[in-house]
């Protein structure tokens, strides 16, 4: 085994230990920190892997929440097949505004995902009579049970929340380490180059796009069932600009930096809002020290001092 | 009321909304013009302005009239002292790079939100204007007698707003006498149209850059103040002002003055017009996403002409 494989199965073994000796609100905390962490995992793909800096993914884990969310209020559907139409949605999404989005580049990228994910938060509120807009709606916890599991007991969900991650973790390390996920560093790097190099770089990137919104929309639709809520605030500009500070804080273009990232970030907010209303200050400032002073994040400066392939 | 004077009384606002749009998106276009980079926290320096605004009025006794003119002068300066100060701590030390930038200013835009909240706090509070009398408006009518002129009850707009609406104006028309007319506007658009060669000539790039980024701010802060009497400061209302100048440049084509102006008319007249006649979140999701549609298929804006 390469020391990169035991160092991620060895993250995952220590999160699963922990499920039997964390006091409760810890227990709470790191169940929606992995959650959290999934999303992280999808933007660095788009962001850390491809160079594609969104400013809009919360559409698209909006869309996986509503997505599930929404059948789960309406419908008799179980969980399961919710959660897959959740995915569905976040991919179908993606792959409608990539479509667009990706003939531009850079700021302007920049500033279409932003405007397509402000569309999407206004069209919550719009139809608000089934989405109930900022309010939000609670998913019953009848309706959140897998094969007879009840998802909102906290020993489940902290297991299905450790198994959804596992899983975006693990899918990530074979990624960037499969061809294609080297071409997506390509494209990062220089993507005249690898165009030259034979490489449809539109579809490449649109390819990296839906991975991305796919595993986005799974968070989401996750963080809907296991924590039974679904609210507008979740579409807004400030669940896009989480994923990019948590992949900026653990490193963005690493497959452990993500969940690093989340975790800090998470405990930080946590920390300070009991202190002030005015958390979101961390969240600037963390973002101004980031881009200042150590533009590789945590995974980024392991890898430029100790360890060359961190992955 | 009937259909016209209706439409008349929300052309009025929508030119109240269009005038502080001009003045704000004026702002942006200059800092995006000269220093090719898109300024997040330029709705938290609107925010800024509209809140010192209400500070120095509470500050400066004297009369609504004193206390404003005193919250004009001083408030677009501080905060356009604050904007360089941040530009040559920050965006100089990331060399203007495009995308840093922008997630550098969401940082910016947080922090100032955030500092706002603290000290300034949750509440929205207003500034008495300086003076508010209201006036009535004619509309004709085809009568017996032929055309004649009544009162309908409800059409009236206040000396206040039609005031934001000529100040802004003059506001403009000096901005851009200050860039065609005087050396310093010279100077800034040498570097606009070329950074290297400007350094060549001996023009300090970044005293430049640091002077259009606290220009820029300056003027979204004096929009600010001046809506401050007719809306009220709160450390929010930098979100859609934002927004709506992020839509006013694109459609009008970025970097570009005249088509600034352009679109902070049209845009400003039809949020107006829409948001009385249809659902203001209707009218939001179809501007956002025309503004995508446009970045997407017409990157020049809709006024705008291909660059060389």
């Amino acid at each position: 085994m390469s020391r990169s494989l035991i160092l991620h199965l060895g993250l995952i073994a220590v999160l699963f230990a922990l499920n039997f000796v964390l006091p409760p609100y810890a227990h709470g905390n790191i169940a929606r920190v992995m959650t959290l962490a999934v999303y992280a995992i999808g933007y660095n793909i788009a962001f850390g892997y491809t160079g594609l800096l969104s400013l809009g993914h919360a559409m698209f884990f909006a869309a996986g929440m509503y997505g599930a969310g929404l059948l789960l209020r309406f419908t008799d559907m179980g969980a399961l097949p919710a959660y897959a139409a959740g995915l569905a949605a976040g991919g179908a999404l993606a792959l409608a505004v990539g479509l667009l989005a990706l003939r531009t580049a850079g700021v302007s990228f920049m500033i279409v995902t932003l405007m397509f994910s402000q569309a999407v938060y206004l069209a919550i509120l719009y139809f608000g009579e089934w989405t109930r807009g900022d309010e939000g709606f609670v998913i019953a916890s009848a309706d959140r049970m897998i094969a007879g599991v009840d998802l909102a007991a906290p020993q489940a969900r902290y297991l299905v929340a450790w198994g959804l991650f596992s899983v975006a973790l693990m899918f990530l390390l074979w990624l960037v380490r499969r061809p294609s996920g080297r071409v997506f560093v390509a494209i990062r790097e220089n993507e005249d180059r690898a165009r030259l190099l034979g490489y449809d770089t539109f579809r490449l990137k649109l390819l990296s796009l839906v991975i991305s919104g796919v595993i986005s929309a799974a968070s989401g639709a996750a963080y809907a069932i296991l924590f039974g809520y679904a609210g507008a605030s979740f579409a807004g500009v400030q669940y896009s600009i989480f994923p990019m500070l948590w992949v900026l804080l653990g490193g963005a273009g690493t497959v452990i930096g993500p969940f690093l990232g989340t975790l800090f970030m998470f405990y930080l907010i946590d920390l300070s809002s009991g202190l002030t209303d005015a958390y979101m200050l961390i969240a600037g400032v963390a973002l101004i020290g980031l881009t200042l002073f150590a533009p590789q994040g945590i995974a980024g400066e392991i890898r430029r001092r100790f360890w060359k392939d961190l992955p | 009321m009937e259909f016209g004077p209706y439409l008349m009384l929300a052309m009025l606002e929508g030119a109240v909304l269009a005038a502080v749009l001009a003045l704000m998106a004026s702002g942006l276009s200059l800092t995006f013009g000269v220093m090719r980079v898109v300024n997040v926290a330029h709705g938290e320096f609107y925010m800024l302005g509209a809140v010192m605004a209400w500070f120095v009025a509470h500050l400066v006794g004297g009369g609504a009239a004193i206390a404003f003119i005193a919250a004009a002068v001083i408030a677009p300066l501080a905060v356009g002292a604050m904007a360089a100060a941040a530009d040559m701590t920050i965006l100089k030390r990331i060399d203007y790079d495009p995308e840093r930038t922008i997630v550098a200013t969401i940082g910016l835009l947080y922090v100032i939100q955030q500092v706002t909240l603290m000290t300034y706090g949750a509440d929205a509070r207003p500034v008495e204007p300086p003076f508010n009398s209201r006036i009535a408006l004619p509309w004709f009518e085809w009568g017996e007698e032929g055309l004649a002129l009544y009162y309908p009850w409800g059409l009236s707009t206040t000396s206040y707003k039609l005031f934001v609406i000529a100040a802004a104006a003059v506001l403009i028309l000096a901005v851009r006498l200050f860039m065609t007319r005087t050396k310093a506007g010279l100077i800034m658009r040498a570097t606009q149209l070329d950074s290297e060669m400007a350094t060549a000539f001996g023009i300090p790039v970044e005293r430049v850059y640091a002077a259009v980024f606290g220009i820029g701010a300056g003027l979204a802060a004096l929009a600010g103040v001046l809506i401050v009497p007719v809306q009220q400061a709160h450390y929010l209302m930098g979100g859609d002002a934002l927004l709506l100048s992020f839509i006013v440049v694109i459609i009008g084509g970025l970097g570009s003055m005249a088509g600034t102006i352009v679109a902070a008319i049209l845009i400003g007249m039809s949020d107006g017009i829409i948001s009385v006649f249809f659902s203001p979140t209707l009218a939001k999701i179809l501007a956002t996403l025309l503004v995508a549609l446009v970045l997407v298929f017409r990157p020049q804006g809709l006024f705008g002409s291909r660059p060389r």
